[in-house]
């Protein structure tokens, strides 16, 4: 998902908790929520802390693959939804960015450890948005599969991240749709346009399904993530929905899932379907993505021209306080 | 590394008249950036028509041990909860 | 490499003296000659919020933070939407049945009628806040202006832009003004930014014969009532972001009649280029 690999300690059985541990996992089994100033393991602050960075940092390098396409847009109205959208993610990131800092770190130093490298972002955002469609199956697909794991988010056990996880996904309501409402466009036009649609689907198909990551139901990092419950969903249970609620989509579009093992199961009561390449999975989340590069480059290069307009008006309002100041008595 | 910009909390009254409610926090250099980056931030779809903001520094909270204390003597106030009183049928919605 | 006539004689000043003192430039038909004055100062409004919008928007997911980030992409949605209001109401006057994506996506570069300072490239932050303030200053006396115009159509949009547009005014100049004192590098950039684009002001002011008529009409004001407003406020701002306002009164044109800097080409290849690549696709 936004937040993929994320390392955890194994999970702890209630013998070897300490009574503090014991009354915290007894708080969350009772389905409290946990404060930022209240007690918790280290575990779970350092968990939550990956977590929510990556996944704020999906938010705003996933601005870049849509924002490739704002000044291509093809009509104004396209470019104003398309903006909005683009918009709204950077929003999310920064909700994310402030639900990690209730737990002790602070935005700037996230960054920077975006930047040097040393977190994450989902996997998906380093493909390449190639032709009008890409905007089409990116809201369709990616969003969707976002969603699939947003939604249960909302009832995470950290107070600030639920939180923000409910206003993303107030927000995040029209996203999907825009992204399907323009698959719907090419899927009827013309020839060309249909094509385009079914390429998009083709590239961005397993792409999708590898944001849910791995399968983890023999991971003891994830039954730990999942006994906190800041991961409410095996991944492989969230990838088998997705795919059950997007191939009657695809059907409705007239477009092929490119996976010729694909087909309704009716004993699971799911589909059965073909697992993406691992191998390429870990090859982008090593940084050898076609766009890699390209998307932290641009991120950085973001922070790095900016830091004089950030310093400038540090410095303006330090000097507008010192002037407000009362001038000390002699 | 620069100086950061301070977190802000910030709170929106809504089109309702209903009170200031906490919305989620930012980063901006002083107060009136601050507001202006709230209006952009956090109204984005007409929510609000009045903004404040709080140096996120500047909050007190209760401490988690209180929690008991605090919230449960209003927990025994169960008529303050509509549900509280049984209104017939007949009369109808209330 | 042939031999060129020198520029630099020692004369040259006195020469340029002379021939303005005798000018009588021969007047060259320019692309707008013939079209109607309403349209075409339609199209002055809704050019210039398109372009604009078009440049602003480059920033999404490049900006110095998150707040400015999404501040920005608030400006040119207000903008596109506006563009969407003038180029519809100007395809309305034209009656030729033209949308405002057919205005926006099948115009060639001549066909625009936008001030030249909005096609000038973002450069760095400072640039482009700096450009946003001194369009945000003349954008919002127009409005006001617009607000009192004989069409009721006009006077309608120019009420919903003039609000939106007051708050690109408020925070660009606040931006201005707190950039131009704070650091000693963001003091220099904002004045560098100011110094590159002043000479690409006076076009805003610049009345042509169809903006005298249109102003005759009552449906627009003539651009030279706005000057004395937008100066004022520009002076303002500028003078306690302890910026140097530039001396030198010269000033590029050619937008308002479609003669445009290489920029706008550029633009309108990326912009258009879905709508001319499928020409009559629905999107």
């Amino acid at each position: 998902m936004y937040a993929q690999l994320v390392s955890t300690e194994g999970l702890k059985k209630p013998e070897d908790m300490t009574p503090a541990e014991r009354a915290f996992q007894e708080r969350i089994d009772r389905n409290e929520k946990i404060e930022p100033k209240e007690w918790m393991p280290e575990g779970y602050r350092k968990t939550l802390i990956r977590q929510i960075g990556q996944h704020a940092h999906s938010e705003i390098v996933g601005q870049l693959p849509e924002g490739n396409w704002i000044s291509r847009a093809p009509t104004l109205e396209r470019k104003a939804i398309l903006l909005a959208k683009v918009q709204d993610e950077a929003g999310h990131g920064l909700y994310l960015y402030c639900a990690a800092e209730t737990l002790g770190v602070s935005r700037d130093e996230l960054m920077e450890l975006l930047h040097k490298g040393k977190m994450k972002y989902s996997s998906i955002f380093n493909y390449p948005t190639l032709t009008w469609a890409d905007m089409g199956a990116v809201g369709w697909l990616v969003d969707g599969a976002a969603i699939m794991n947003q939604v249960p988010l909302q009832r995470t056990s950290f107070g600030p991240y639920s939180r923000a996880m409910i206003r993303i996904c107030k927000e995040e309501s029209f996203h999907q749709r825009q992204g399907y409402a323009i698959m719907m466009k090419m899927a009827a036009g013309t020839p060309e346009q249909k094509r385009m649609a079914q390429d998009a689907l083709n590239r961005l198909w397993y792409p999708s399904l590898m944001m849910f990551g791995p399968s983890d139901k023999d991971s003891v990092h994830s039954a730990q993530s999942m006994a906190w419950k800041i991961k409410m969903n095996t991944n492989d249970e969230l990838r088998q929905k997705f795919v059950d609620q997007t191939v009657p989509q695809a059907k409705y579009l007239g477009l092929t899932v490119p996976d010729p093992e694909l087909k309704w199961n009716e004993e699971k009561g799911g589909h059965d379907f073909s697992e993406p390449d691992w191998s390429e999975f870990f090859d982008v989340i090593a940084g050898n993505g076609p766009c890699n590069k390209d998307r932290l480059g641009a991120r950085v290069k973001a922070w790095d021209d900016g830091a004089w307009f950030r310093d400038g008006l540090v410095a303006h309002a330090e000097k507008a306080a010192a002037r407000r100041a009362p001038v000390a008595a002699e | 590394m620069s100086k950061e910009w301070p977190l802000w909390e910030v709170f929106i009254r809504g089109q309702h008249g209903l009170n200031h409610r906490h919305v989620g926090s930012l980063h901006a250099p002083d107060a009136e950036m601050a507001i202006n980056n709230a209006r952009d931030v956090y109204t984005r779809r007409n929510e609000g028509v009045s903004i404040w903001v709080v140096p996120s520094a500047a909050i007190t909270a209760s401490s988690p041990s209180d929690k008991g204390p605090l919230f449960e003597p209003a927990n025994s106030k169960v008529y303050r909860h509509p549900t509280f009183y049984d209104i017939p049928d007949e009369v109808g919605h209330m | 490499m042939p031999s060129l006539p020198d520029m630099n004689t020692p004369d040259v000043a006195e020469l340029a003296r002379e021939a303005a003192a005798h000018s009588h430039a021969t007047e060259i038909p320019t692309p707008d000659a013939g079209q109607d004055a309403f349209f075409e100062v339609l199209l002055r409004l809704g050019d210039a919020t398109l372009i604009l919008g078009h440049r602003v928007s480059e920033w999404c997911g490049h900006s110095p933070a998150l707040e400015e980030d999404i501040a920005l992409a608030n400006v040119a949605l207000d903008l596109i939407g506006q563009t969407q209001m003038w180029l519809g109401l100007a395809g309305e006057v034209e009656g030729k049945g033209r949308s405002a994506d057919d205005l926006a996506y099948l115009r060639d570069a001549w066909d625009f009628r936008n001030l030249l300072l909005v096609e000038r490239p973002n450069g760095d932050f400072g640039h482009t806040l700096m450009r946003q303030f001194l369009f945000d200053a003349w954008h919002f006396e127009l409005l006001k202006a617009l607000q009192g115009s004989s069409d009721p159509r006009v006077a309608e949009i120019a009420a919903k832009a003039a609000k939106e547009v007051a708050y690109h005014l408020e925070r660009s100049s606040d931006l201005v003004i707190r950039l131009g004192d704070g650091t000693g590098e963001s003091r220099r950039r904002m004045q560098d930014a100011l110094d590159a684009l002043w000479a690409y002001t006076g076009e805003m002011f610049l009345a042509d014969e169809k903006d005298v008529a249109v102003a005759a009409a009552g449906i627009a004001p003539n651009p030279r009532d706005l000057e004395a407003a937008w100066d004022a406020t520009v002076r303002d701002v500028l003078t306690e972001a302890t910026l140097a306002i530039p001396e030198s009164g010269f000033a590029h044109k050619g937008g308002k009649r479609g003669v445009h800097t290489e920029h706008l080409g550029y633009i309108l290849a990326e912009m258009q280029f879905l709508q001319r690549a499928y020409p009559g696709a629905s999107w």
